[in-house]
């Protein structure tokens, strides 16, 4: 390679530099806001505590806590059901279509997220699409109260996160040597036990890595929870939102963020050791 | 060991097509039990596809594939009792070798300790017993081979198909795996179908072999057979180093080209080729043999030498194979004559 | 594919079913703007009155020049400093963990802590906050997702040829410019692309970021603020411009990403 030493060093630094100055020098400060007491009038008083973090643990904070992550770990489970199916039927389809296919499904993903959760609302309203549907097929009763419900929520989120889903099964499947799922076949295993055993334990790296992405991201979430929740379901991300933006406690809502981040990393670490224990599936292997 | 001359196997009339190509065209065929077949062919033959309507990965498009008398054609893999090793190997990544090669067995819902006892059998038959814990990313490619081999033994399958089972390994590795592969097939007594498109290797494993070209079988045999006697020119070109001649047959049988005439077997009048092989020839100082030439190149190989003669009947320089002790004094540029073995030659019209 | 090995029948089931389900809701968005009555009740006609209402609408024509200007300076700014951090990873000898952290981190951080995180940084720095703490924050984000574009390219691009260029007399700077940018120059316009689109799309973290005032108020917090006081038929209509532009960048930017066959 043409290019030495210092070279990469120079060329990586001013988005490093960038990166470190707005985002690692920023997260820490707000870490270390944590630690400290809330002022009396709302800004920060310097005194080191540990008050913030016993509060995250308080029944109160803690039931919410626990609240967001069933219903984040809820519209998880939801969304690899729905999504493995798919990542599957796209990596069985011709190979020509496979990336029209794939980029469809992941097209809704980049658009607007809140217009995504907005379409929703459209859906669900008592006066919504789904009601209006129901009372052209002859519905009489009240009409159904379909928004600000969990369900509402865990909708909008797994809707929301579905595509990413799809592509992070998608892309393992796709990697996955299909003589491997012959071979199963020919060893004696019907289509479901090759399935069990060969295919579904191969591609756990993405069920696990699309996984982690939507529980991350919809236990920290704010807008879904605001918008087809109505207010009325507390999670993570509106208490830290409240703490910042009307609560006005900031050293709280920073112990509240990491124990986000904490939440996160621990995933991704678990998500790394299952992506670990299915691996060297593209060692060693002979293209055909 | 004995070969009985019953057919394992029995391919009629099979055919295949993708779209406008047609993979295998019309194959019948059959395998004898016990015995080592080789389905021999450059790529695109349609070996590799007719292997896979064996395994049962490709319905036959025509015709009926049997395996003791029984069509097996309706049958999924999974209800067929062959198995394949597949090129790529395709060990499960996950598993251990002790897992891979359990997964066959326990797919036939056979007792623990039965399963236990045929792995742990044909672990000590193919050296794999020190490995039995490692996962395949920890192996050799010549372990991974071996794995991919005693995962489909195991099962004792009726046939054993072998997809090019060679063809990742290097040179050395190959050659002594291809004595390997022998010694297996006699110490399991499972007869061995595979495909390969190096004609070498069929050579010194099979016992017979079919030879393949663009999805139409060509010829059937046994190694010598098909090298002493290769059906066509195809076959002839493919299997071994073969020099050829264009010329005309006379009424009296004499095949004559510039230079050269050869009371060759089997001529019928007309324009013909003259096929020889390299060690047919025999060399001797211009002028005391029939046929002049100059040497343009000299190719040493070890135990013998490959003299490339120019002479005025073919245009490409025929190859002359002598032992590479008794060739010292002959250099590049040097005239020379051949003769050509009549007994040896062929004629393809 | 024998005739054992299953149909193709379920799987074009469970693809209607799930593209259905994506699509349904955003057809039905886009079917709304166009109605005239503006109600998903009763269907009274095709209007583009909507439309119409939408570009009388000051506050939701500033919001979309502000967008436009976000979007803009943080995408130009990330395309290079993401490109050159692409770079610089892809041709330093040995991986480093922290770096490969660093670079990965503002894909997977959920936005809320991001937000805060900001917030709390320019308001201790003391900084008035409007569109250019807008601009710096969404470089965050949007470089790491050039970076990771670039990369992927980068991992198939044969490096044998900037040896090749070096070897035929051509010097590290023309090398750069005559062998390895045109070769990148697709990916790196389609990191670009995706870099427009996240930041015409970003909420949360402009939202705690724009500061007080209407003056520096973004497209989705304008949107935001509208849904929240229900559905609007003007929302439809923005909603189906919005994703009208964002899908038309995607389309570019996956065109140009295409994979090419690499020898």
């Amino acid at each position: 390679m043409s290019f030495n030493a210092t070279r990469p060093t120079l060329l990586a630094a001013p988005g490093v530099a960038w990166l470190v100055a707005f985002m690692v020098v920023p997260c820490l400060l707000v870490l270390s806001y944590a630690f400290f007491q809330r002022g009396v009038w709302g800004g920060v008083e310097y005194t080191f505590t540990l008050e913030n973090f016993a509060r995250v643990a308080d029944p109160l904070y803690a039931k919410i806590f626990l609240n967001s992550a069933r219903i984040a770990l809820t519209a998880t489970v939801v969304a690899i059901l729905i999504a493995y199916p798919a990542a599957y039927a796209i990596s069985r389809a011709p190979r020509m279509s496979q990336p029209i296919l794939l980029f469809f499904a992941v097209l809704p993903f980049w658009s607007n997220y809140l217009i995504r959760t907005y379409a929703w609302i459209v859906l669900l309203n008592r006066e919504g699409l789904i009601n209006n549907l129901l009372r052209t097929l002859g519905y009489t009763g009240e009409p159904l109260s379909m928004l600000y419900t969990e369900s509402a929520v865990i909708t909008g989120l797994v809707y929301n996160y579905l595509p990413f889903v799809i592509l992070a099964i998608y892309s393992t499947l796709s990697r996955l040597n299909p003589e491997l799922m012959e071979a199963s076949r020919d060893l004696g295993a019907g289509p479901v036990r090759t399935f069990l055993r060969v295919t579904l334990p191969l591609t756990l790296p993405g069920v696990a890595a699309g996984g982690v992405f939507v529980f991350v991201l919809s236990i920290g979430n704010f807008v879904t929870p605001a918008l087809l929740g109505g207010g009325r379901f507390q999670m993570v991300g509106n208490l830290v939102y409240d703490q910042f933006l009307t609560a006005n406690d900031w050293p709280f809502g920073a112990a509240l963020g990491a124990a986000l981040i904490v939440t996160m990393i621990v995933l991704l670490l678990l998500q790394a050791r299952a992506t670990a224990h299915a691996s060297g599936e593209r060692k060693g292997e002979v293209e055909r | 060991m004995t070969r009985s001359n019953t057919p394992i196997l029995r391919i009629e009339g099979v055919g295949k097509r993708f779209g406008p190509v047609t993979a295998v065209d019309n194959v019948s065929l059959d395998i004898r039990e016990n015995e080592f077949f080789a389905l021999l062919g450059p790529s695109g033959c349609g070996k590799t596809t007719l292997l896979r309507m064996l395994a049962g990965f490709e319905a036959p498009g025509t015709g009926r594939i049997l395996l003791d008398g029984k069509d097996i054609s309706p049958l999924p893999p999974e209800k067929r009792p062959l198995n394949l090793m597949f090129q790529s190997y395709a060990l499960f990544p996950h598993m251990t070798v002790r897992q891979n090669l359990s997964y066959g067995l326990e797919m036939e819902r056979l007792p623990k300790a039965d399963i236990r006892r045929r792995v742990d059998d044909t672990m000590g038959m193919t050296d794999l017993t020190p490995f039995a814990e490692r996962k395949p990313e920890q192996l050799s490619g010549g372990q991974k081979q071996r794995v991919a081999l005693a995962r489909a033994l195991v099962k004792r399958p009726k046939v054993l198909l072998l997809d090019e089972p060679l063809g990742a390994l290097d040179k050395k590795l190959r050659e002594r795996m291809q004595l390997e592969l022998k010694r297996m097939q006699n110490e399991a007594g499972i007869t061995f179908v595979i495909v390969t498109h190096d004609q070498e290797e069929a050579l010194v494993m099979a016992d017979r072999m079919a030879i393949l070209k663009d999805g139409r079988l060509l010829q059937v045999g046994a190694p010598e057979e098909v090298y002493e006697h290769p059906a066509e020119r195809f076959v002839a070109n493919f299997i071994g180093v073969m020099n050829f001649i264009d010329g005309k047959t006379g009424a009296d049988g004499v095949f004559a080209a510039e230079g050269l005439q050869v009371k060759a077997q089997g001529g019928k009048p007309g324009t013909a080729t003259l096929a020889i092989r390299p060690e047919n020839i025999a060399i001797g100082p211009p002028g005391d043999l029939p046929v002049s030439g100059i040497i343009v190149d000299i190719a040493y190989h070890g135990l013998d030498r490959v003299l490339h003669v120019r002479t005025a009947a073919a245009e490409t320089p025929l190859q002359v194979r002598i032992p590479a002790s008794g060739a010292s004094n002959w250099k590049t540029g040097d005239p020379i004559s051949l003769r050509l073995d009549p007994a040896k030659c062929r004629l393809f019209q | 594919m024998s005739a054992a090995l299953s149909s193709k029948l379920p799987g074009r089931i469970v693809l209607v079913l799930v593209f259905g389900f994506l699509y349904l809701p955003i057809a039905v968005l886009v079917l709304l703007s166009f109605n005239d009555s503006g109600l998903p009740t009763s269907w009274s006609g095709f209007s583009t009155r909507w439309y119409g209402a939408l570009l009388a609408n000051t506050y939701i024509l500033r919001a979309a020049w502000n967008t436009l200007i976000v979007a803009v300076f943080a995408t130009v700014i990330s395309t290079v400093l993401g490109t050159l951090l692409a770079l610089g990873m892809e041709t330093r000898r040995r991986k480093s963990n922290g770096l490969e952290a660093l670079a990965f981190a503002p894909m997977v951080i959920p936005d809320i802590v991001l937000a805060v995180a900001l917030l709390t940084f320019f308001s201790r720095l003391g900084l008035t906050m409007g569109l250019h703490t807008i601009i710096i924050s969404h470089v965050i984000f949007d470089l790491a997702f050039v970076c990771s574009v670039v990369r992927a390219r980068l991992k198939h691009f044969d490096f044998s040829i900037v040896e090749a260029s070096r070897d035929l007399g051509a010097s590290g700077w023309t090398t750069f410019w005559r062998v390895t940018f045109p070769v990148l120059l697709p990916s790196i316009v389609a990191g670009a692309l995706l870099a427009f689109t996240l930041s015409v799309d970003e909420f949360i973290i402009a939202f705690f970021t724009a500061g007080a005032g209407r003056s520096s108020i973004t497209l989705p917090m304008q949107i935001y603020s509208m849904i929240r006081f229900g559905i609007t038929p003007e929302v439809n209509a923005l909603a189906t411009i919005v994703m009208g532009v964002s899908a038309t960048a995607l389309l570019i930017s996956q065109w140009l990403n295409r994979e090419r066959q690499v020898p």
